[in-house]
């Protein structure tokens, strides 16, 4: 009897840690947490790790050998060019989300607009300045800003006008990347709302042509609040690629001309790469994430609970 | 006034026709049903009432003015539609003022509407809800409370209850009636179930392939249908219809299936048909509810006969049963208690009184 009791309770307490283990796996929230650990990892890896090792870079002297703490933010404080390219940062940021977010508007309503049958190609080709390779469409703008042999100032020249200096002149070189900034990002903003105006029910603007709705108060009262989610997510996220909007600066006019067009990030590429002062360009760089979460958290308050509504 | 009048209204999509030129006479107050299957062009007449579909040919005249080219909005009425259509994004309150607050109307007076409106299908503590928040059955309340606080000429109401669970739906019907008793405001209503139209309707407008069967009451369609179409479409279940031949034998007409059951016609209705005695071509219809169990008291012009039951469906109060009489399939409504079963022979009864005849060819009810 005695015998068997304490072999009983032996398999017991040996099948007890395996069965638990068993029992652990078996949980639904360890076996999503198992499913999510590849990408929980290359989060990590790829985001995680590079923002701390920025953070740490910052902290660090242009030799990168010594901690001086907030030495690098002191320095760039007292300089007027950083002041310069924080203020120019934010002009092309909210000038090109705010064009590229009308436009985008507009467009999609004419797109909207167009029987299905039509509709296809002209989203197609509406697309394409979004498909090309940013680098390489801004090339070819930049041979068209060229002040002496580009096809817009021969233009120009038709019609008596004197040679533009598009990338030469500091306030038409800003008008210039924005130009292109606009240009690349509209189709982006076209097709999400496109999408987004698609899925508002034409019973909606039924009802509210039996209410009594003109084509204006339809668009105030029922487009537009059905579209807000979409609307707030895609501003959202084109400020963020907006502001950290490396290429279409660096090939049109690489900060110049006298750094009038430097954003964030083509700075931080002067300062750090080409300068050679990476704990310097890090900083600047850092300075991005509290003006984007600032704007985050303004623009997305309201999504989730909108979204419960629809 | 707001009575609807519509002439010769046609309506084609491209090239094709979906309402082929109808006439119908709404009077003031009055709430008409318009019934018929898929595609019948029932609703797209419901929209080109409402303004929402652009009229081919003809006229549509709603309280003495033609509104052929009259936009939505100023034709004065109200729709409620299938999916209700309420907007997503505003409380109750504000669905149901949205046509107010559009119109201006001074901020009281919108509250005292809706009230009273809310206070009529009962859903005045829902006002500050979303139309998420709610059920169908309360969304629906809301969709109708759209419509009446704008205290429109005329009410369009377009399948309003065919997204709700059969028990709601039923529900709903007797809300529906009881509303329009309350509010009194010409209704034109959209359905393809034939029990909403007879239940709710004054008149019903029988719809089919595009043009108007037949308009009549309830009680009309179902006891003289003009069409074979009709006779069919109305009642639930259908009514049986066998190809028949008439002959007439010593002054007396009798109906011949061609299994060679024969029927006596009953006697008043010998002048009616006797001009068709002879033709091959008719159609012999009767209600399931002629064709009962055999009783003690047979009336005149009941006539028995003897089948084999394929199929017996017991509903409670009566037994369907179905049975192939001479090549159609025929349904009867026996007494539960008359001991009908599958597979089964039975003797039952056919009530001639409420016979039809039916050309074969042109589907007129003779």
């Amino acid at each position: 009897m005695v015998d068997t009791a304490t072999k009983s309770g032996a398999y017991a307490g040996a099948a007890r840690p395996r069965s638990s283990l068993k029992r652990l796996m078996q949980r639904k929230s360890t076996i999503a947490f198992l499913l999510t650990l590849p990408l929980i990892l290359i989060i990590a890896s790829l985001v995680i790790y590079p923002a701390f090792y920025a953070v740490h870079l910052a902290t660090l002297s242009k030799s990168m050998t010594k901690f001086v703490g907030f030495g690098n933010f002191t320095f760039l404080f007292k300089r007027e060019v950083f002041w310069m390219v924080v203020q120019q940062s934010c002009i092309f940021a909210i000038s090109a989300v705010v064009f590229k977010a009308l436009i985008g508007f507009f467009v999609a309503h004419f797109i909207h607009a167009i029987p299905t049958k039509g509709q296809r190609k002209w989203r197609g080709m509406l697309l394409v300045p979004w498909v090309i390779p940013p680098a390489m469409s801004t090339l070819a703008w930049f041979w068209l800003f060229d002040p002496s042999y580009s096809a817009i100032n021969w233009l120009l020249a038709l019609f008596g006008i004197d040679p533009v200096p598009f990338l030469g002149n500091p306030y038409w070189a800003r008008f210039s990347v924005i130009l292109v900034n606009v240009w690349f990002g509209a189709p982006f903003f076209m097709i999400m709302y496109l999408a987004a105006l698609k899925s508002v029910p034409e019973q909606l603007y039924e009802a509210a042509a039996i209410d009594g709705a003109n084509w204006w108060q339809r668009l105030w009262y029922i487009t537009l609040p059905m579209m807000r989610n979409i609307i707030s997510i895609t501003v959202m996220f084109s400020l963020i690629v907006t502001f950290a909007n490396f290429d279409i600066v660096r090939v049109l006019t690489a900060g110049g001309p006298i750094d009038k067009t430097h954003v964030f990030a083509t700075y931080a590429f002067l300062l750090g790469i080409q300068g050679g002062d990476i704990p310097l360009g890090a900083a600047v760089s850092l300075f991005m994430v509290p003006i984007l979460g600032i704007s985050a958290i303004f623009i997305l308050r309201d999504v989730t609970k909108r979204g419960n509504e629809a | 006034m707001s009575q609807v009048t519509l002439h010769k209204v046609v309506k084609n999509y491209d090239e094709t026709p979906a309402v082929r030129g109808i006439d119908l006479d709404i009077a003031d107050k009055e709430f008409v049903v318009l019934v018929g299957p898929s595609g019948c062009g029932k609703s797209t007449t419901l929209r080109m009432i409402a303004g929402l579909e652009d009229i081919t040919d003809g006229e549509i005249v709603i309280g003495g003015d033609v509104v052929n080219d009259v936009p939505p909005k100023d034709r004065d009425i109200a729709m409620v539609f299938q999916n209700y259509a309420l907007y997503p994004h505003m409380t109750v309150f504000e669905n149901m003022s949205f046509g107010l607050r559009l119109k201006r109307v001074p901020k009281d007076e919108i509250r005292q509407r809706v009230e009273s409106a809310a206070r009529i299908l009962d859903i005045s503590e829902l006002l500050d809800r979303k139309p998420k928040q709610l059920s169908g059955g309360q969304r629906q309340r809301v969709a109708m409370g759209r419509a009446i606080v704008r205290d429109p000429k005329v009410f369009l109401f377009d399948e309003p209850l065919s997204n709700l669970d059969a028990k709601l739906r039923v529900q709903m019907r007797t809300e529906i009636k009881k509303v329009h008793q309350k509010v009194r405001t010409t209704t034109v209503y959209v359905t393809h179930d034939q029990v909403e139209a007879m239940t709710l309707a004054d008149r019903v407008v029988v719809m089919n392939a595009g043009l108007i069967e037949q308009v009549g009451t309830p009680n009309e369609l179902y006891h003289h249908p003009r069409t074979r179409f009709v006779a069919g479409f109305i009642g639930s279940p259908a009514m049986n219809f066998v190809p028949c031949r008439l002959e007439e034998a010593s002054g007396a007409l009798r109906i011949l299936l061609p299994g060679g059951h024969a029927f006596p016609v009953p006697a008043e209705r010998t002048e009616r048909y006797r001009r068709h005695a002879g033709s091959a071509d008719l159609v012999f219809g009767l209600r399931p509810e002629h064709v009962t169990e055999t009783h003690r008291n047979v009336e005149p012009n009941q006539e028995a006969f003897e089948v084999t039951l394929e199929v017996t469906e017991p509903m409670g109060m009566e037994t369907l049963v179905y049975f192939q009489l001479d090549g159609a399939e025929v349904c009867g409504r026996v007494n539960p208690a008359a001991g009908a079963e599958a597979g089964q022979p039975m003797t039952l009864l056919a009530d001639l009184n409420h016979m039809h005849l039916i050309d074969g060819t042109s589907g007129l009810v003779l």
